[in-house]
């Protein structure tokens, strides 16, 4: 496996030998090393049950939440080790949007954009909050059709729109790195191609990492991507060149849908 | 062939339209009860179903035997047995839903630890505890130690046949909430006990809110543990440390009183329409706040 070399810039996000286990002895990611550099797309791809979502949530340290989940290695966000960090801290840092839109029911949109502050229980004043709000829905281009509805339910909008309110939730804490595991896949091609364009948008200032099953997704819209099966990172490059010239045989095969 | 194939579906056809009507009759049969008892107690409740029921405390043996003997209606209501209900049921409230909560939490969470499924056991268990051991166990527990009969001991009896249902509502509605809603929230930096209590339980709330009424309602009518712990008293009381009346304690006291005989169904009447308002409001609830 290579690495990806960027001659003159620091990688933000720095994976070294990443591997997480559910069952003692058998490892669902296997010695992953990868670098990661600021303001790009890596699309993840592979077949189901590879480890794609499993790398994904070890770099937030989702793990944590399931005692017999182990991850082992070294993941530097900007230069600090996050598996030694405490994972409050670098949940902020490395922000996630899940595969279902999960806006939290019981809160308005409004409340929904600052979820993140209360439940960290920063104290804002109002001025400050309607500044975030608007800020972080006009990111992801929903400040035009919420503006009239704010003190709606979340669960009020519509799926993509839904989502695209998670990810506001997730930028109004400014994360220094977007995690996303599929998440397009619940939602209809129209919103799915909004989503899209907002990537791209978005990647001017932030990181991104998005783990997808939809392998012209990957194409259309990152920049790096890694190919991943049975829990090995099997090849990572420019996006362009993997799908035109693919390097490894088993990326040829599932690209040309040989197996998948 | 054909033709016995068609003997065969008329004669499937009759035994389901049998089936079918012998459980309408069934279930209509089991109604019968419930429809009896509202009658009974609605015809011979009315008539001392006044005002004076809910403004006056229990007249006294001798009052009502003179009333009754010229043919007058009973002087005096049930005022001291509704505000001790209030007073016995709500403290037991008051102590059920932190601890109900704290433990449906703690079982939803924990489902797979030993511990928890032992205690999600016991709780089972402790549903099936006859009410009159409960009562002996909070006499033993609080009105020996404290030295008398009071309405404290009454809703420490009352909270321990609460807590199977409000542990159990809590833990089924905290399971049943999507497991990213929980990720979600911690996604964002936030700790455990922030998702737990400013997530997890305001969206349960339509579950857990019914498991509360409806644990409400089951011991709104319990009279065997009251009996050994809140005695019952003819005045208005709002001490937790005294002996205090409650409306399924009355309904006892009327019946060993002849001369009371009649405010049984006036309490009863009260005690039903009570409880159909619970049972209803968790309906409503249930559907409004439907995960």
């Amino acid at each position: 496996m290579e690495n990806i070399e960027d001659t003159g810039r620091e990688p933000i996000l720095k994976l070294n030998s990443v591997s997480v286990s559910y069952v003692a002895g058998k490892n669902a990611v296997n010695e992953v090393s990868a670098n990661i550099y600021p303001n790009t797309i890596t699309g993840i791809m592979g077949p189901s049950g590879c480890g794609k979502s499993t790398l994904l949530r070890a770099i937030n340290r989702m793990h944590d939440l399931y005692p017999n989940v182990k991850t082992t290695g070294e993941i530097f966000l900007k230069g600090k080790n996050v598996l030694q960090m405490n994972p409050m801290e670098v949940r902020r840092l490395a922000g996630m949007v899940f595969q279902q839109p999960n806006p939290f029911p019981t809160m308005s949109i409004y409340d929904n954009v600052l979820a993140g502050y209360s439940l960290n229980g920063i104290r804002l004043s109002k001025k400050e909050k309607d500044d975030i709000v608007e800020q972080s829905l006009i990111s992801v281009a929903l400040w035009d059709e919420v503006k009239e509805v704010m003190s709606k339910r979340g669960s009020f909008l519509s799926g993509g729109q839904q989502q695209r309110l998670c990810i506001a939730r997730t930028l109004a804490l400014m994360p220094e790195v977007l995690l996303m595991d599929e998440p397009t896949s619940a939602l209809d091609p129209i919103s799915t191609n909004k989503i899209e364009e907002l990537l791209l948008d978005l990647k001017k200032k932030y990181t991104i990492l998005i783990v997808t099953h939809n392998m012209s997704q990957a194409a259309r819209i990152s920049d790096n991507s890694m190919f991943m099966y049975l829990g090995d990172l099997i090849e990572y490059g420019n996006t362009r060149q993997m799908f035109t010239k693919p390097k490894n045989k088993k990326t040829e095969e599932y690209l040309t849908g040989v197996f998948g | 062939m054909t033709e016995r194939k068609q003997t065969s579906i008329s004669y499937r056809n009759g035994k389901n339209k049998l089936i079918y009507i012998l459980v309408c009759t069934l279930s209509f049969l089991s109604m019968l009860p419930l429809f009896f008892i509202i009658w009974e107690v609605i015809s011979k409740g009315y008539k001392n179903f006044n005002l004076q029921l809910f403004t006056e405390v229990t007249p006294s043996s001798m009052d009502a035997m003179l009333s009754r003997a010229n043919n007058g209606p009973i002087p005096g209501g049930i005022l001291n047995g509704i505000t001790g209900s209030i007073l016995i049921v709500g403290v037991a409230i008051l102590l059920t839903i932190p601890l109900g909560l704290l433990i449906g939490i703690y079982l939803s969470e924990n489902s797979q630890k030993r511990f928890a499924k032992l205690v999600s056991y016991l709780t089972d268990l402790l549903q099936g505890i006859p009410s009159i051991v409960i009562g002996i166990i909070a006499y033993a527990w609080v009105v020996k130690p404290f030295g008398g009969y009071s309405a404290l001991a009454g809703s420490v009896a009352l909270t321990i046949m609460m807590l199977p249902m409000v542990v159990r509502s809590t833990e089924e509605t905290l399971k049943m909430l999507p497991r990213s809603y929980k990720e979600a929230g911690l996604a964002l930096g936030s700790s455990y006990i922030n998702v737990v209590f400013k997530i997890l339980i305001p969206s349960g709330f339509g579950g857990i809110f019914t498991g509360i009424l409806l644990s409400i309602s089951r011991v709104m009518g319990e009279t065997a543990p009251l009996m050994l712990t809140a005695l019952g008293a003819t005045i208005v009381n709002w001490n937790v440390m005294h002996p205090t009346s409650a409306m399924p304690l009355l309904i006892w006291d009327f019946y060993n009183d002849p001369n009371l005989v009649d405010l049984i169904w006036s309490t009863s009447l009260l005690l039903l329409i009570i409880i159909f308002l619970l049972n209803w409001l968790a309906k409503i609830v249930a559907r409004k706040w439907k995960i």
